[in-house]
C-alpha cells in the first residue's frame, strides 16, 4: 500500500491531474473556474453525448444551470460520465460537485449514505417494456418471465418488491451497466426490461425495431429523480436547489430565454426580483452568486418547460408529455417556493 | 553479510562516530526504523482520511448490515435465497457461485489442457500443428473477449425459446441457456448414493489389495475396469433391484420459456466455457514444457525393459512430469478462480458482482472490500495449501 | 599385418545412392507423421474431417458472404431483420467495423486532433524497434528517450497545453487507452517489481515482511479488485475532496497489480543466480548497491527475460479489464459501438469481437515471438 500513495504522488506531481477541494464546495468551484457533475453514461434525454461527443438531455441542461448561475457561462460545467455503482463513491469522494444522474431519492440515500435531496427535476415511475409478439397486456401476466435490470439501482429492489406482492415468479437477469442489460433485453435474453418510465422510452428509441416493443401501463414505484450533494454544506446545497427552483417559477411567470431581456427591465415587480434588477435586492448576494443569477440561468439555459421540452418533451425523439412535470398550476407536481 | 560482520568487528578496535554511520547494521535498522514509522505514517494517513471522509458522509461503519434484508433478487444461486434473505445470505449465496464455476472450470480446463499438451507432442503432425493452433489463439487473447465473445458472440444469436434447438435426452439449447431434465429423487433414492459410496470404498480396497499382490506375485489385475464396474454397477443394480425411485422432470414449453427441468443459464454457460478454453492453453503449455523436461533417457531405459509406450507415458513420464506440472498448474488455478470475477461483465451472480450490488444498496465500501480481499485470499491461501500438499506427496522422495 | 590383397575385399567406395522411397519423401513424411499407427490414422482422418467441416464455412464467413461495405445496419442485416441481404445470409459485417475505425483507434478523441496521438505512435515506434534490436547500439540513451523523455512528450501532446488545445482523458479510448495503460504499466512495473524482489529477499526483516504481505496481498485477489479499489476506494484514502483522473486512477491499478507479478519473475532470476556471484561481489568490497546494480541485477534480469515478457503480455490482456470500471479502452469502445442502434445486427458483436481479438492477438503474438527470439539469443551467448 505503501506504493500506492507514493506512485500516487509521483503521478499526481508529474501529470497534474490531481486537484485538492476545501470543504466549502461553491468556493472550490470558483476556484477550479468550473462546476463538475456526475451524470449517467449515456441516457438520451437525461445525459446523452451527441455524435460529436457534446453532452445533451435534461440532466445535464441541470448543471449548466449551475455553471450560468455561479459564473454566467454554461460551458464552464465538467460533466463525469458514472456508472449507477460508481455515483455514490464519486459524490462522497467529492471528485464531482453535485450528482445530476436521474437518482431517486430515497430516504436511505438522503440520511445514511451522506447526501441531500431537495428539488426534484423529474417525476419518474418505474414501469416495463416488452415485446408485442409476447401478447401481454399487463404486468400482473409476467409471472415465469425473464427480467432484465440494472444492479445497484432502485429498480432492482422495487421490482423484487412488486413481484413478490404480486405472488409472481421471475428470473432476473442482472447487469452492471444500462447499455448491457437493454442489449440483452433486445437480443431476446429477457422478455421484460424494467427501468423508469422515462427511460423504458429512451431505450426504445435504441432497439433494432422500437415499435415491435410496448411500454406496459402498470407504474410500480415513486421514482423522483433529483441532484443529490453532500451534506454538511448548506450554501451549495441552496444554490444547487434554487438553479431548479428558478428555472420553474420562470416558467411559472412566463419569462423564457427569448423574452427575459426585455422582461428584465419591463416586467411586474416579482419578475424584477427574480431577474436582480430590483433597486436594492441581495437575493443573489445572500446565495452566494451575482444578483443576475437567475437571470444568467434563464438567458442561457432557460426555464423549465424550456428545457423539458428541448431534451424529452413530445418534439424529441423520446415523446414524453409533461405530465407529472407539469406546473403545479396545470395539474403537475412542480412547484417552486417563492423568490422573495 | 560477510563483509557486515567483518566491519561490525573492526569497528569495536576503532570507535569512531563516523564507523556508527557505516555499520551496516545500524544503518539496516535506521532504514527499517524509517520505513517502519513512514508506514505507521501512511496507514494512519490514510485511516484518518478514510474516517473523516465517512463521518463527512455520514456513512455507519461495520459489518452489522450484513443482518439486513438483502431485498433484491438473483438470478443464479446454489442455496435457497429470496429478497427476504439477509445481506450475508447474498454474499454466500456469490461466494458459492465463484466456487462453483471456479471448480467446474478447474476440472474442465484440466482435462482440456492435458489433452492439448500431450496433443502437441504427438507424433501426428496434423494433430500436433492443431493444439498448437489452439493454444496460440486462446493464450494470445484477454479472457475478456472470450467471454463476451460466447456471450454476445454465439449465445446471444442462438434461437428464441420457440425454436428451441433439440438434443438428445430431451435437453433444449435457446437463447435463454441449456435446459437438461432435472432427476427428482423418490423414495429409497438414497440408497443410489449409498450404493455409490460403497463402490468408491470398495475400489480404493481392491486398489490396495491389486497393489500388494502385484508387489509379492508380480501378477497385474485390472483394477480400473473392476473399480468402474462397482462405482457404476452397485448404483445402477440399486437403481433396479428398487424399481426406479429416480423420476426426471422434463423441460416443457411455458408462456415465456421452457419450465421445468434445471437449467444452465447463458451467463454461466458463457463464462464457464471460457475460463475452461483459455487457462486450458496455459495447462497445454505447462504439461508439454514438463513431459520435455523428462529426461530421454527415461523413456529409453523403460524401452529397454520391454515396457509398452501406454505404460511408459502412465508410469515412467507422468509421475516425473507432473513433479515439474504441479507448482505452475496451482498459479494457473488460482489465475482461473481470479479471473472468474470477470463475471460481472456477462452478468453472472459471482462474489464480486453481488458485492458491487450490496455496495450500491448500502455504500459500505470498505467493508465490501475487506470481504472481497477476505473471501479471494482464503480461496487462493486454501488452494496453495492443497496443492502445496499434494506437491509434497508427488515431490521425489530421495533416499 | 593385414594385406588387402583378397579379391572379395572392395577397392574403393560405391557411388552414393539416394534413401529408398519407403524412408524420404513425401510418402515417408506422410506414413510416419501422419498415418505411422491404425490409432494415428483413425486422428488423422478425424482432424481432416474437423478442418473439412470448419474452414470453409469460416473462410466463407468471414471473407466471401462478408459485408465490406455499406453505411448501416441495412448493409448488414438480413430482409427479415430490415435489411438488404437475402435471408439466410450470414457474414461478418466488415462495413460496421470500417465505419467505427476511428473510435476504434482513438474514442472520442477530436477529429481535428487526431494527429497527436498518430505522431506519438509514431515517435514511439522510432525509439522502440532500435531498444528491440540487441545489436543496435547506445542502448542507455535509447531507454532514456523511450521511458522518461517519451512519456513527458507524449503527456503534454495528448492532454494539450503548450498551446494545443486541451483534451480531457474522458474523451481518450479505444486502442491508444490501451496501448497507453499497457506502456505505463510497463514502464512503472519494472522498477517497482525489481524494488519489490530485492525487498523480498532483503535480510532487513521489516522491509522483507512489508513486501512479502504486498506481493502476495496484490497476487491473491483479481485485477478486477484492484482496479475496483483503486477506482473508488482511492477518493476515501485522500485528504478531503483531492480527487484523481480516472484514467490515472486506473494506470495506478494496473501497475501496482503488475509490479506484483513482475516482483516474483526478478525474485525467479535472482534466485538463480550462484552464491558464488554474491561473495565475489562481497569480497570486492562492493556495497550493497553496487553489488546489486553493477553484479546481480545484470544477470538475473537477463536470466528472465522471456518471462518479463510474458508478464507483460498478461498485462497487455489484462488491461481490457478496465472497461470494466467504465473506461473505453479497445475491448469497451468495440463493446459500446455493437449496442448502437444504426449498427445493431446479430453478426454485430461477434464482428467486433473478432476484429478486437484479432489486434489483441497480433500486439501479444509479436510479443510471445520476440520473447522466443529473445530466449534464443540470450542462450547462445552462454554457450562456450
Amino acid at each position: 500500500m505503501k506504493k500506492t500513495i507514493l506512485s500516487a504522488a509521483i503521478g499526481a506531481a508529474a501529470l497534474g491531474l490531481a486537484s485538492a477541494a476545501s470543504a466549502a464546495t461553491l468556493d472550490d468551484v470558483k476556484a477550479k473556474g468550473v462546476v463538475t457533475c456526475g451524470v449517467s453514461a449515456g441516457i438520451p434525454g437525461f445525459s446523452n453525448p451527441d455524435d460529436k461527443g457534446e453532452w445533451t438531455g435534461i440532466d445535464v441542461d441541470y448543471c449548466r444551470g449551475i455553471a450560468a448561475a455561479v459564473f454566467g457561462d454554461p460551458t464552464k460545467a465538467k460533466f463525469v460520465a458514472l456508472s449507477s455503482k460508481d455515483r455514490f463513491p464519486a459524490l462522497q469522494s467529492g471528485e464531482v460537485d453535485v450528482l445530476t444522474r436521474n437518482t431517486t431519492w430515497t430516504i436511505s440515500r438522503d440520511t445514511s449514505l451522506g447526501f441531500n435531496f431537495r428539488t426534484v427535476n423529474y417525476y419518474d415511475g418505474q414501469g416495463f417494456i416488452v415485446k408485442k409478439s409476447l401478447n401481454v397486456k399487463s404486468a400482473l401476466e409476467l409471472s415465469g418471465a425473464a427480467v432484465c435490470v440494472q444492479t445497484g439501482t432502485t429498480t432492482e429492489l422495487n421490482l423484487a418488491d412488486y413481484f413478490k406482492s404480486n405472488n409472481l415468479q421471475y428470473n432476473p437477469v442482472v447487469f452492471e451497466k444500462e447499455a448491457d442489460a437493454t442489449t440483452a433485453y433486445d437480443s431476446g435474453r429477457c422478455d421484460v426490461y424494467t427501468t423508469d418510465q422515462s427511460g423504458l422510452y429512451a431505450i426504445r428509441l435504441k432497439m433494432k425495431n422500437p415499435d415491435e416493443n410496448m411500454v406496459l401501463p402498470e407504474v410500480i414505484s415513486k421514482e423522483p429523480l433529483g441532484p443529490a450533494v453532500r451534506q454538511g454544506d448548506d450554501k451549495w446545497f441552496d444554490i444547487v436547489s434554487w438553479v431548479h427552483y428558478a428555472m420553474v417559477n420562470a416558467e411559472e411567470l412566463g419569462i423564457t430565454s427569448k423574452n427575459v431581456d426585455e422582461l428584465k427591465t419591463s416586467g411586474g415587480p416579482d419578475v424584477k426580483r427574480m431577474l436582480g434588477s430590483e433597486e436594492g435586492s441581495k437575493i443573489g448576494t445572500d446565495l452566494g452568486l451575482t444578483n443576475d443569477w437567475a437571470y444568467n440561468i434563464v438567458k442561457l439555459v432557460g426555464n423549465y418547460g424550456e428545457v423539458f421540452d428541448r431534451t424529452v418533451g413530445p418534439n424529441t425523439p423520446l415523446k414524453i408529455e409533461r405530465g407529472l412535470n407539469a406546473l403545479w398550476t396545470k395539474g403537475g407536481l412542480q412547484y417552486a417556493p417563492p423568490i422573495r | 553479510m560477510a563483509g557486515m560482520a567483518l566491519n561490525s568487528e573492526t569497528s569495536d578496535t576503532k570507535k569512531r562516530a563516523s564507523s556508527l554511520i557505516n555499520d551496516p547494521k545500524v544503518r539496516g535498522i535506521f532504514y527499517q526504523v524509517l520505513t517502519l514509522a513512514l508506514l505507521v505514517l501512511f496507514v494512519w494517513t490514510v485511516t484518518q482520511n478514510t474516517i473523516h471522509n465517512l463521518q463527512k458522509a455520514n456513512i455507519a461503519s461495520g459489518f452489522g448490515f450484513l443482518q439486513g434484508r438483502a431485498g433484491f433478487d438473483i438470478g443464479q444461486s446454489l442455496i435457497a435465497y429470496t429478497s427476504d434473505s439477509t445481506y450475508g445470505r447474498a454474499l454466500l449465496v456469490g461466494i458459492l457461485n465463484t466456487l462453483q464455476v471456479a471448480v467446474l472450470g478447474i476440472i474442465t480446463a484440466s482435462i482440456i489442457g492435458f489433452i492439448v499438451g500431450i496433443a502437441r507432442l504427438s507424433q501426428n503432425w496434423l494433430i500436433a500443428k492443431l493444439a498448437q493452433v489452439y493454444v496460440e489463439f486462446f493464450r494470445n487473447i484477454p479472457p475478456l473477449l472470450v467471454i463476451l465473445f460466447w456471450y454476445k458472440g454465439v449465445i446471444a444469436v442462438l434461437p428464441q425459446a420457440r425454436e428451441s434447438l433439440n438434443l438428445p435426452f430431451q435437453s433444449y439449447l435457446n437463447n435463454r441457456g441449456l435446459f437438461v431434465p432435472k432427476p427428482i429423487f423418490g423414495d429409497g433414492a438414497w440408497a443410489i448414493a449409498v450404493a455409490f459410496l460403497i463402490g468408491i470404498v470398495a475400489t480404493v480396497f481392491v486398489a490396495r489389495w491389486a497393489k500388494k499382490r502385484q508387489m509379492l506375485t508380480g501378477k497385474p489385475f485390472h483394477t480400473v475396469w473392476t473399480g468402474l464396474a462397482l462405482i457404476i454397477g452397485l448404483p445402477i443394480l440399486t437403481f433396479l433391484a428398487l424399481g426406479a425411485p429416480i423420476t426426471f422432470d422434463f423441460p416443457v414449453a411455458g408462456r415465456f420459456n421452457l419450465t421445468g427441468g434445471s437449467v444452465l443459464g447463458p451467463e454461466f454457460i458463457s463464462l464457464y466455457l471460457a475460463l475452461s478454453f483459455y487457462t486450458a492453453s496455459f495447462i497445454a503449455e505447462i504439461v508439454r514444457s514438463g513431459i520435455k523436461a523428462v529426461p530421454k533417457g527415461q523413456t529409453e531405459a523403460a524401452n529397454a525393459l520391454g515396457l509398452r509406450s501406454n505404460a511408459i507415458t502412465r508410469l515412467i513420464v507422468l509421475p516425473q512430469a507432473l513433479r515439474i506440472i504441479i507448482p505452475p498448474l496451482t498459479s494457473q488455478y488460482l489465475n482461473l478462480t481470479k479471473n472468474s470475477s470477470l463475471a460481472v461483465a456477462c452478468g453472472f451472480a459471482d462474489i464480486y458482482a453481488i458485492g458491487g450490488t450490496m455496495l450500491n444498496q448500502t455504500g459500505q465500501a470498505v467493508e465490501i472490500v475487506a470481504l472481497f480481499l477476505v473471501v479471494y485470499l482464503s480461496i487462493s491461501i486454501t488452494t496453495a495449501i492443497f496443492m502445496n500438499w499434494f506437491n509434497a506427496k508427488m515431490a521425489l522422495v530421495e533416499r | 599385418m593385414a594385406t588387402t590383397s583378397s579379391t572379395f575385399v572392395r577397392q574403393d567406395m560405391l557411388a552414393q545412392q539416394p534413401a529408398p522411397l519407403g524412408v524420404s519423401g513425401p510418402s515417408h513424411w506422410f506414413r510416419t507423421k501422419l498415418f505411422a499407427t491404425p490409432k494415428d490414422t483413425v486422428l488423422t482422418i478425424l482432424a481432416l474431417a474437423l478442418l473439412v467441416y470448419v474452414i470453409p464455412g469460416m473462410i466463407n464467413w468471414l471473407f466471401i458472404d462478408a459485408v465490406w461495405t455499406g453505411s448501416d445496419r441495412t448493409a448488414c442485416a438480413t430482409v427479415i431483420q430490415g435489411g438488404i441481404l437475402p435471408d439466410g445470409q450470414s457474414g461478418a459485417c466488415w462495413a460496421f467495423v470500417e465505419a467505427k475505425f476511428q473510435q476504434f483507434m482513438f474514442g472520442r478523441y477530436p477529429a481535428d486532433e487526431r494527429w497527436r496521438p498518430i505522431l506519438v505512435a509514431v515517435l514511439f515506434v522510432i525509439l522502440l524497434i532500435p531498444m528491440l534490436i540487441p545489436k543496435a547500439p547506445h542502448k542507455g540513451w535509447n531507454a532514456l528517450a523511450l521511458f522518461i523523455i517519451l512519456p513527458f512528450i507524449s503527456f503534454f501532446l495528448l492532454i494539450g497545453g503548450f498551446g494545443l488545445p486541451h483534451v480531457e482523458t474522458q474523451l481518450w479510448g479505444g486502442l491508444m487507452v490501451t496501448l497507453i495503460l499497457s506502456f505505463f504499466g510497463i514502464t512503472v512495473s519494472l522498477p517497482l517489481g525489481i524494488i519489490l524482489a530485492l525487498g523480498r529477499r532483503s535480510q532487513m526483516p521489516v522491509i522483507k515482511t512489508l513486501c512479502v504481505v504486498f506481493i502476495e496481498i496484490i497476487r491473491g485477489i483479481p485485477l478486477v479488485t484492484v482496479l475496483f479499489m483503486a477506482s473508488v476506494m482511492l477518493p476515501l484514502f485522500l485528504p478531503d475532496g483531492w480527487t484523481f483522473d480516472k484514467l490515472l486512477r486506473a494506470l495506478i491499478g494496473v501497475s501496482i497489480f503488475a509490479s506484483a507479478y513482475m516482483a516474483e519473475v526478478i525474485r525467479g532470476g535472482l534466485q538463480a543466480i550462484p552464491k558464488g556471484q554474491f561473495e565475489g561481489a562481497d569480497s570486492l568490497g562492493l556495497t550493497y548497491w553496487q553489488k546489486t546494480r553493477l553484479i546481480i541485477l545484470p544477470q538475473a534480469i537477463k536470466l528472465v527475460i522471456p518471462s518479463i515478457v510474458n508478464t507483460f503480455i498478461g498485462l497487455f490482456k489484462d488491461t481490457s479489464l478496465v472497461s470494466i470500471i467504465g473506461m473505453f479502452d479497445l475491448l469497451g469502445i468495440v463493446t459500446l459501438n455493437q449496442s448502437d442502434a444504426n449498427w445493431s445486427t446479430p453478426v454485430t458483436p461477434v464482428t467486433g469481437y473478432i476484429f478486437a481479438g484479432f489486434i489483441f492477438w497480433l500486439f501479444c503474438f509479436g510479443m510471445s515471438r520476440y520473447s522466443a527470439f529473445m530466449e534464443r539469443h540470450l542462450d547462445t551467448s552462454h554457450r562456450h
